[in-house]
């Protein structure tokens, strides 16, 4: 099974409704259609910019693939719903930005303790507060890492284009149901409202995959334990399930007194992240087989770093670029292999800072590592980086 | 000793019997909103797998929640309902059952309390409501009465109480009715009825805390709070008599509405099939 429901039917729908072939799409609709094709069937949201496409999107589309939009009474509300309903079977979305993402940090670490899958998009915009609501930015690099309370892993994926975008959330959604985790995809309100060419695939080109279930009785009994990735007992089945987001044993029910007990399903929640690490983390290469000054950057902030590092060669500066898709957990092991050849690391973002700090864990004293931010809602511009690659050349 | 006491009971088949026995005080009237739970199901033969529960925080969404025998969802704080939004979407057929406290579902939860009822969305909710943050250590809460002494109002309550069924039918929902635990047969009752109702249902239950708000109030004996409910239950018809001065203080007992309205699951599998036909998207036409 790689949807809730009749996969025939789902599959004829899909191909009759979106016919493959290029479209000229925002990147809000791209993630929309991505999860659409990964099989996503509920969302349950609350309007907020520069988000609100893709809720949109998904009130239209969603009713001709037998799916559901709910539209919640905040932010707070929605992720709950999509706990819900991810226990009754479906793959489950919704998404915000920087304030709603603030209300739904509480239930976002319910998602990761119950070990439920669900895809979380943070079309990030200028904060703190309610800051610059139309204008895109990239900080809540560390919100998604460290939003909610407690010690937690958390996987975030970043897509650079419209078309990356629908990809991207495909591949969130895959994570998820694998990992049986909450994946966050940090998105930003630049490329969300950017319109570009993409393609539509058709479905055979799709690879989705669904939660592993309990193939009888015996394996239901214990939904939190007995595997590194437990089978999901879903409600409905007779199977009794408990879930709580106290700390619970191998058979869901509430043990807050014994350490051992806790210890052993933090780490173990962990550890499913950490083990699966290789697969999970992307990331995009340029000329960083020959180069003095290499490039770290993220979202949409790595288009104009491309821009800048095509232009430093051209001049004879030996640029190259890394671009981490998964930004947690971060490729920090070929980052301090890249660090190796060079002298130079300049880390551009729309932030003052964040990615960077992440960086920095990986590298050397002696390479020099220098952010370049802007913020205030306009893109980094190739010149301004530019400017920057040619002063430490 | 636990195993004694819980094997005499007729309704232990709805239990987990390995999270027995339940976190309850002596005397706390979450056992009798469980066991009236326990009898409604068994009177309209409900298997325990055609529900799921789903509760909050605090001692009341410890009522059914490890303790009832059913897919069981104990969610965070005040989200209760939101999430069981989500599950009775997923699971239309399935009765889903909210059990929680009047902090949990009124006062951090009151928006999703409000906005499931405007939906009138096909879920039942039991509120127990005991006046207090029982297991936060005796905290006053938004339906604590007038003038009453708790931890975090010492000298007397400032503020006037909440009243919850009134504000629920007001929002919407197809069925809400108001007991006390001194009203057991007459909670049975009201629980069925709200179980068979199509639509949003409220089942608030004036229950005991002799812990934290009876032996602070004058009320130290769990047999005290119930007299004081049985004296002060005015029910329904006699209180649309009265005005509302008299009413201060009063518990209004019996069914404030019921009626029948649109219920969300319907609607939203209805508009499903429309955008279908809208569309041509059914069997017979695929290409």
């Amino acid at each position: 099974m790689i949807i809730r429901g009749d996969e025939p039917e789902q599959l004829r729908l899909l191909r009759k409704l979106y016919k493959p072939g290029n479209y000229f799409m925002q990147g809000n609709e791209a993630v929309a259609y991505g999860a659409l094709f990964a099989g996503c069937r509920f969302y349950a949201g609350y309007p907020i910019t520069p988000s609100s496409e893709i809720a949109e999107t998904m009130a239209r589309e969603l009713p001709k693939l037998h799916g559901y939009y709910l539209q919640m009474e905040d932010e707070i509300g929605s992720i709950a719903a999509m706990v819900g309903a991810s226990w009754t079977g479906f793959k489950v979305m919704t998404a915000t930005s920087g304030p709603g993402f603030s209300l739904m940090q509480e239930n976002l670490g319910y998602a990761v303790m119950t070990e439920t899958p669900l895809v979380l998009v943070d079309v990030q915009r200028s904060g703190p507060s309610t800051g610059q609501a139309t204008k895109g930015a990239q900080g809540d690099f560390f919100q998604a890492r460290w939003g909610t309370h407690g010690d937690h892993p958390i996987v975030a994926v970043s897509p650079v284009s419209v078309e990356d975008a629908f990809w991207e959330t495909i591949r969130a959604f895959n994570i998820a149901e694998k990992l049986r985790s909450p994946v966050v995809v940090l998105f930003d309100g630049v490329i969300a409202h950017t319109r570009e060419q993409m393609r539509i695939p058709d479905v055979s080109e799709v690879e989705i995959t669904y939660r592993k279930l309990p193939k009888n009785e015996e394996e239901a009994k214990l939904p939190f334990g007995g595997a590194l990735v437990p089978p999901m007992p879903l409600f409905g089945h007779g199977y009794f399930t408990h879930v709580t987001g106290s700390t619970h044993k191998e058979n869901g029910l509430r043990d807050v007194y014994t350490q051992e007990v806790h210890d052993r399903l933090v780490r173990r929640i962990h550890k499913k992240i950490e083990e699966h690490e290789e697969e999970i983390q992307k990331w995009e290469e340029y000329f960083t087989d020959d180069m003095d000054i290499l490039i770290v950057s993220w979202g949409v902030s790595a288009r104009p770093s491309l821009g800048a590092v095509l232009k430093a060669r051209d001049d004879g500066i030996k640029a190259g670029l890394f671009v981490p898709k998964t930004v947690h957990p971060f490729p920090g092991k070929r980052i301090r292999e890249l660090s190796k050849k060079v002298r130079v690391i300049l880390v551009p973002e729309m932030n003052l800072g964040q990615l960077i700090l992440e960086v920095q864990r990986y590298v050397n004293d002696d390479v020099l590592l220098k952010g370049v931010n802007k913020i205030g809602g306009v893109p980094l511009r190739v010149e301004e980086i530019l400017r920057e690659i040619r002063g430490v050349a | 000793m636990a195993v004694k006491i819980y094997s005499k009971y007729d309704k232990v088949k709805y239990l987990r019997k390995e999270a027995l026995p339940t976190a309850l005080c002596p005397g706390c009237g979450g056992g009798t909103v469980l066991n009236a739970f326990a009898n409604a199901l068994d009177e309209l033969k409900i298997d325990p797998k055609d529900i799921v529960v789903v509760s909050g925080i605090g001692c009341s969404a410890w009522i059914a929640s490890p303790h009832f025998l059913a897919d069981t969802l104990h969610t965070t704080h005040g989200r209760a309902i939101a999430f069981a939004t989500g599950v009775k979407v997923g699971l239309p057929d399935k009765k889903v059952v909210v059990i929680s406290g009047d902090g949990d579902l009124a006062s951090i939860g009151g928006n999703h309390l409000l906005h499931a009822a405007r939906r009138n969305i096909d879920i039942t909710v039991i509120l127990v409501n005991n006046f207090i943050y029982g297991m936060t250590g005796g905290q006053v809460a938004p339906t604590t009465p007038f003038g009453a002494i708790t931890t975090t109002s010492p000298y007397r309550n400032i503020e006037h109480p909440l009243q919850i069924s009134e504000t629920v039918a007001a929002a919407g929902a197809s069925y809400v009715a108001r007991w006390t635990t001194a009203h057991v047969y007459q909670l049975i009752a009201s629980i069925k009825k709200a179980l068979q109702v199509k639509g949003f249902s409220l089942v608030e239950v004036i229950s005991q805390c002799p812990v934290q708000y009876g032996r602070r109030n004058k009320m130290k004996e769990p047999a005290e709070m119930l007299r004081w409910f049985l004296k002060n239950s005015v029910p329904v018809s006699k209180a649309k008599k009265m005005p509302p001065e008299e009413l201060e203080g009063k518990f209004i007992i019996g069914e404030i509405v019921s009626r029948q309205r649109p219920e969300f699951t319907e609607e939203i599998n209805k508009l499903i099939k429309e955008v279908a036909e809208r569309y041509g998207l059914g069997d017979d036409d695929a290409d």
